[in-house]
Parts: structure tokens; C-alpha cells; sequence
């Protein structure tokens, strides 16, 4: 089987669209609300993410035929635990304000069901190359829809991307800074909309 | 009748492949809102009554008009008393003052919101539905009167897209619209929703009446009795409390016009005495409870007269859509509303006024509490069959 052969390239790109973890499956949703208050954290927990679910995707997937099924949860936790230690690590080292920002989130990335029902579903029955490709594609659709978000969230709630103010100082003390944008709940109504579109372009068989 | 005939003769139109088929929810819209609906069901059982969903909004219309035409008056009165010129003021002078205050918030709120149900129906092709004729009226009274209008028109927009038309329109909806957007206004926006006088008290003058009011003597700078007793102070009791001569949202001020839109209600039958009761027996025992044990300097009856608690109790708790429909659940539902009320205004200092909180945690608890009293009386039922 080649590497970019049609079912690998659907393997990546089916989570990105029909079945995104987000938006069709609905998993993820925890984390998704709680770090797009602004667009970096959200940017830094995507990438996280997608980093992790690869890694433990391909680790998995190598030694799957080895692992015994009845303990297998806790094997695939252990991979997970490991790599979360690992990326929380870096991320202190190299953004330390940004770890302070994501607090705890990054520690739950362990218990995020994207990553468990990855390997539960797609590594413990696929090659390593298959696996990775099906990892980077969640973890990508799920860094989309955070960006989405994310990008909503500080746009309308602090007049401002990325730390930078785009509406002025004055127009955002008038008013345009909206503070239910900043809470969780406007993140939940905002995911919302993002399925609420997605389900009337994209999924057409269900109706 | 013209009025009649007009209608049916322009109805063409307004039909598929007509010229004016976009404006058919429109049309169907006043044409049903002026008479009966010309659609009955045609198969089926259904009960044939006098009182549809349109009568009883026009009733409730009709039982708020005593606390907005207060609260119009209040407006006036309140910028006479904070601009110190009370002994200038006529009556019809503050009254018009206060309309012409309110009633672009009255306006703005109507237009958006039916501008919004309206093209919605036209889009999903649906009959339209007036369920927003109460909703328009009661956004405007339970909120300040200096409301900026574009955030007015916002909230008007978020309550009637995400707590109506996606549960699915009038009927349907889980939370009580108007409530909803004054929650969006209170999170959004809380320094244009809760503080000082600036809040409350419309300052402008505008054509030509009402003061401009300029600098505010000292020790009347905090408004509302809530907000001073938030934050610790001693407040007397006041007989203006139960008139509604203080500043406030709009149409919560007075007891006695919304004990008179109360009475309207009950006599009608179109809201619940359970409800309506229960959340002043809710409210009075906890006040009693947190009077007795110290955390409240007040008796019990004071807090009952204060905020929105009157005005939510009568107009908001017995919404017949969001309300518990079972007669034991509306005991339930009302108390639970009733004591988180008070619970919010008395351990939440960072939120003077609990009854919007109240209401919609109710809301969100009402289904549950229906669920498990039907499910009580299946086996109760049940077991008496099974020891006959």
C-alpha cells in the first residue's frame, strides 16, 4: 500500500470534515470550551493535541499486537501520560505564559475522549503509518474548530487576535467588548453555530 | 367590514407565485393577529375554545399595561427627583417624559425581535406565531431605561435565534426569552445593567421635557435598595418600596401595578396561583430562615417587595411554555424559585438581584420536576393495584 494511497488520504481527511471529533462526534468538548477564551491558548492546546494523538497513535499501533486485551486501557493510558508529561514539560520551558494559561488543560489532554477513542477505534487495528495520518487528522480538526472559536471568542470578546488590540481602545469601552464572549457558556452557544452550519453544508444524509 | 374584505381581496398576492409571496408571513401574521387564524386542523382530536395561545398573550399584554404605564411615570419622576427639581414637575409632564424614554426600547425591541420571527417563518415556511408579543413588551420592563438600543436590539436578537427558534419556536422553548435576554445584557454588559444611578435614572431631557440632570448630590449616588444592601448598608423600610417610587428596571418597581396585572392574570385564569404563591411562600421562608439566623438584617416580607421579585414572580414564574405543568410540580417549581432567589441576593454579594438567576435555574428544572412527579403518580397507581 502506498503512502498517500486513496484510503490513507481519506483516513486524514474524513476527520477534518464528515467526521470531525468536534462537530460530528461531539467529543472533546470540555477543553474545547474552557482554553478559546483567546486565539494563542487555543492555537497551543490544537497543536498539542494533534502532536499527542500521533505519537500514541503510532506508539500504540507498533506495539499492538503485543498488548494484552484485557489491560489494554491502561496500556494506552500509560502512552498517553507519558507524552502529555512530555509536551506539558516543553511547553513551560519554552511558553512558560501560555502553560499558565492552559493550567490544567494540558494535563487533561489524558483524559481527552479524541485521544482514547483514537486509539481505542482506529490504532489498535491499523499499521503505524495509517494510524499517524488518522491521528494528525483528528487532532487537526479538532485544533480547527478551537481556532474557530477561539478566534470568535477574543475577536468579539476583547477586540483583539492573538494579543493584538484590531478595534480601537475607545470603540471597545463603548460596547464592543462583549463579556458573555469571554465566558464558557458563549463558547458552548459558539460551538453551537460552527455544528449548527457545519450539519446544513456539509452532512447531507441524515435528513 | 372593509377591514375583512381588504384582506381577502389583497390574499393573491401574498400566495405561491404571487408578488409579494415574500412578505406571506407577514401577511398571515396581522391578518391572524386581527382576527381568528384562518387554518383549524383538519383531522384529529382538538379542542375547540374560545381562548387560544393569542388571546392569552393578549391578556397578559393587557395585565402588564398597569406596571409599564408606572414605570413611565417612575422614569420621569425618578429624573425629577435626581435632577432636584420634584417641585417643578406636573404629573403628565413626567408621565410623557417617561413614555418618550421608553418607547423606543419598546419599539426596537418589537421590531427586531417579530423582524426576526418573520423572516423566519418565511424561511422555514412555517406559520408565523405571535409568541413574541410578550416577550417585546416584557424585555423593555425588565431593564434599565437607559439601555443603549443597539444592545437592546442585540439581545433581543440572541434571545429570540438561541432561546426560542432552535428549540423550535413559540412553545417550545425551554427558558423564558425575555429572561434570556436580560441574562445576555447582565453577562454582556454589566456595567450598562447594574451600578449606580447612571443605570437607573434617565438623565437627558428630551424634547423638551424632563431635566438634564447634572451633578448628583451626595448619599444619592447608589440607586437601588438592592445595591445598597449589597454592599452592607442598613436600609429602613420604605413605604416607596411597595409604590414604586424608586429607581429600578422599568416595570419592577411598583407592587401595586403588578399586583393589579396579577389579579388581571388570575381572574382571567391564564396564569397558575400555585406558581404565583408558591414563589412568595419560597421566598418568604428563606428570608425568614436567613432573618433568624442573622445573615439578613431584614424581615422576611421586605425582600419580597424589593427588585424583581414581585414582577418575576407574577409575570415571569407562571409563563404556562417554561413553567412546570404538573399542579404538584408548580409547588415545587415556584418554591425552588422563590428560595434561590433569595439564596443569590443574600449569599451572592457580587449579584444584588437573584430572580432572573432563580427563574432560569426553575426553568431549566421544571421538565425534571414534571418527569418525576408523573413518574410518582404511575407508581403510586401501580402499587395500589398491586395490594388490591
Amino acid at each position: 500500500m502506498s503512502l498517500f494511497s486513496k484510503q490513507n488520504k481519506k483516513v486524514f481527511t474524513e476527520p477534518l470534515n464528515i467526521n470531525n471529533p468536534i462537530m460530528v462526534q461531539v467529543l472533546g468538548i470540555c477543553s474545547s470550551l474552557a482554553v478559546t477564551s483567546q486565539l494563542k491558548p487555543a492555537i497551543v492546546m490544537g497543536l498539542a493535541v494533534t502532536i499527542i494523538t500521533a505519537f500514541s497513535n503510532v506508539i500504540i499501533s507498533l506495539i499492538r499486537n503485543t498488548i494484552p486485551n484485557r489491560i489494554r486501557i491502561i496500556v494506552q493510558l500509560v502512552v498517553v501520560a507519558a507524552l502529555v508529561t512530555i509536551v506539558s514539560q516543553i511547553l513551560k520551558a519554552v511558553a512558560y505564559d501560555v502553560s499558565v494559561q492552559l493550567s490544567v488543560y494540558v494535563g487533561l489532554i489524558i483524559t481527552n475522549c479524541i485521544l482514547m477513542g483514537r486509539l481505542e477505534a482506529f490504532a489498535m487495528t491499523n499499521k503505524p503509518w495509517p494510524s499517524f495520518l488518522d491521528g494528525i487528522g483528528n487532532g487537526l480538526g479538532y485544533a480547527m474548530i478551537l481556532v474557530i472559536v477561539g478566534a470568535f471568542r477574543e475577536f468579539f470578546g476583547r477586540g483583539s487576535l492573538l494579543g493584538f488590540q484590531i478595534i480601537p481602545k475607545s470603540v471597545c469601552d463603548a460596547g464592543w467588548n462583549n463579556g458573555m464572549m469571554t465566558m464558557p457558556a458563549m463558547a458552548l452557544i459558539l460551538l453551537g453555530c460552527v455544528i449548527w452550519i457545519h450539519r446544513a453544508y456539509f452532512v447531507k444524509d441524515d435528513k | 367590514m372593509s377591514l375583512r374584505n381588504y384582506l381577502d381581496k389583497i390574499r393573491p398576492k401574498f400566495e405561491e407565485g404571487g408578488k409579494l409571496h415574500a412578505f406571506k408571513s407577514v401577511y398571515d401574521g396581522f391578518d391572524s393577529f386581527l382576527y381568528v387564524p384562518s387554518e383549524t386542523s383538519k383531522s384529529g382530536a382538538s379542542i375547540h375554545d374560545a381562548i387560544d395561545s393569542k388571546r392569552i398573550m393578549s391578556i397578559v399584554v393587557i395585565a402588564v399595561l398597569p406596571a409599564m404605564l408606572f414605570g413611565m411615570y417612575n422614569i420621569g419622576y425618578q429624573n425629577a427627583v435626581y435632577a432636584g427639581k420634584l417641585a417643578d414637575a406636573t404629573f403628565w409632564g413626567m408621565f410623557f417624559y417617561g413614555f418618550l424614554a421608553l418607547l423606543p426600547n419598546i419599539l426596537v425591541s418589537y421590531i427586531v425581535g417579530l423582524g426576526i420571527e418573520f423572516a423566519w417563518a418565511q424561511w422555514k415556511k412555517e406559520e408565523i406565531q405571535e409568541g413574541y408579543l410578550v416577550s417585546g413588551i416584557l424585555i423593555p420592563l425588565i431593564l434599565p431605561v437607559t439601555i443603549p438600543l443597539w444592545m437592546l436590539a442585540l439581545a433581543v436578537a440572541f434571545s429570540v435565534i438561541f432561546a426560542k427558534e432552535i428549540f423550535g419556536g413559540t412553545g417550545m422553548n425551554i427558558f423564558n426569552p425575555a429572561l434570556v435576554a436580560r441574562a445576555f445584557l447582565f453577562f454582556s454588559y454589566p456595567s450598562k445593567m447594574t451600578g449606580d444611578i447612571s443605570v437607573w435614572v434617565s438623565q437627558k431631557s428630551i424634547c423638551g421635557l424632563g431635566f438634564n440632570v447634572g451633578q448628583i448630590p451626595d448619599g444619592l449616588t447608589t440607586a437601588t435598595p438592592l445595591g445598597q444592601m449589597a454592599q452592607g448598608a442598613a436600609v429602613p423600610f420604605n413605604t416607596d418600596w411597595v409604590t414604586g417610587l424608586i429607581p429600578g428596571s422599568v416595570g419592577e418597581t411598583s407592587i401595586i401595578a403588578i399586583a393589579i396585572g396579577a389579579v388581571i392574570l388570575l381572574w382571567c385564569g391564564i396564569a397558575s396561583w400555585k406558581t404565583m404563591l408558591s414563589v412568595f411562600v419560597g421566598g418568604g421562608v428563606l428570608g425568614a430562615i436567613f432573618n433568624a439566623t442573622g445573615s439578613l438584617s431584614l424581615p422576611w416580607y421586605d425582600y419580597l417587595t424589593l427588585g424583581g421579585f414581585a414582577f418575576g414572580a407574577v409575570f415571569m414564574a407562571t409563563d404556562p411554555v417554561t413553567s412546570a405543568r404538573t399542579e404538584t410540580g408548580k409547588w415545587i417549581y415556584g418554591f425552588l424559585i422563590g428560595a434561590m432567589a433569595v439564596i443569590v441576593r443574600v449569599l451572592n454579594a457580587g449579584y444584588p438581584e437573584g430572580m432572573m438567576l432563580a427563574i432560569l435555574l426553575g426553568n431549566m428544572f421544571a421538565p425534571l420536576i414534571d418527569y418525576c412527579v408523573v413518574e410518582r403518580n404511575i407508581s403510586k397507581r401501580a402499587n395500589r393495584l398491586k395490594n388490591k
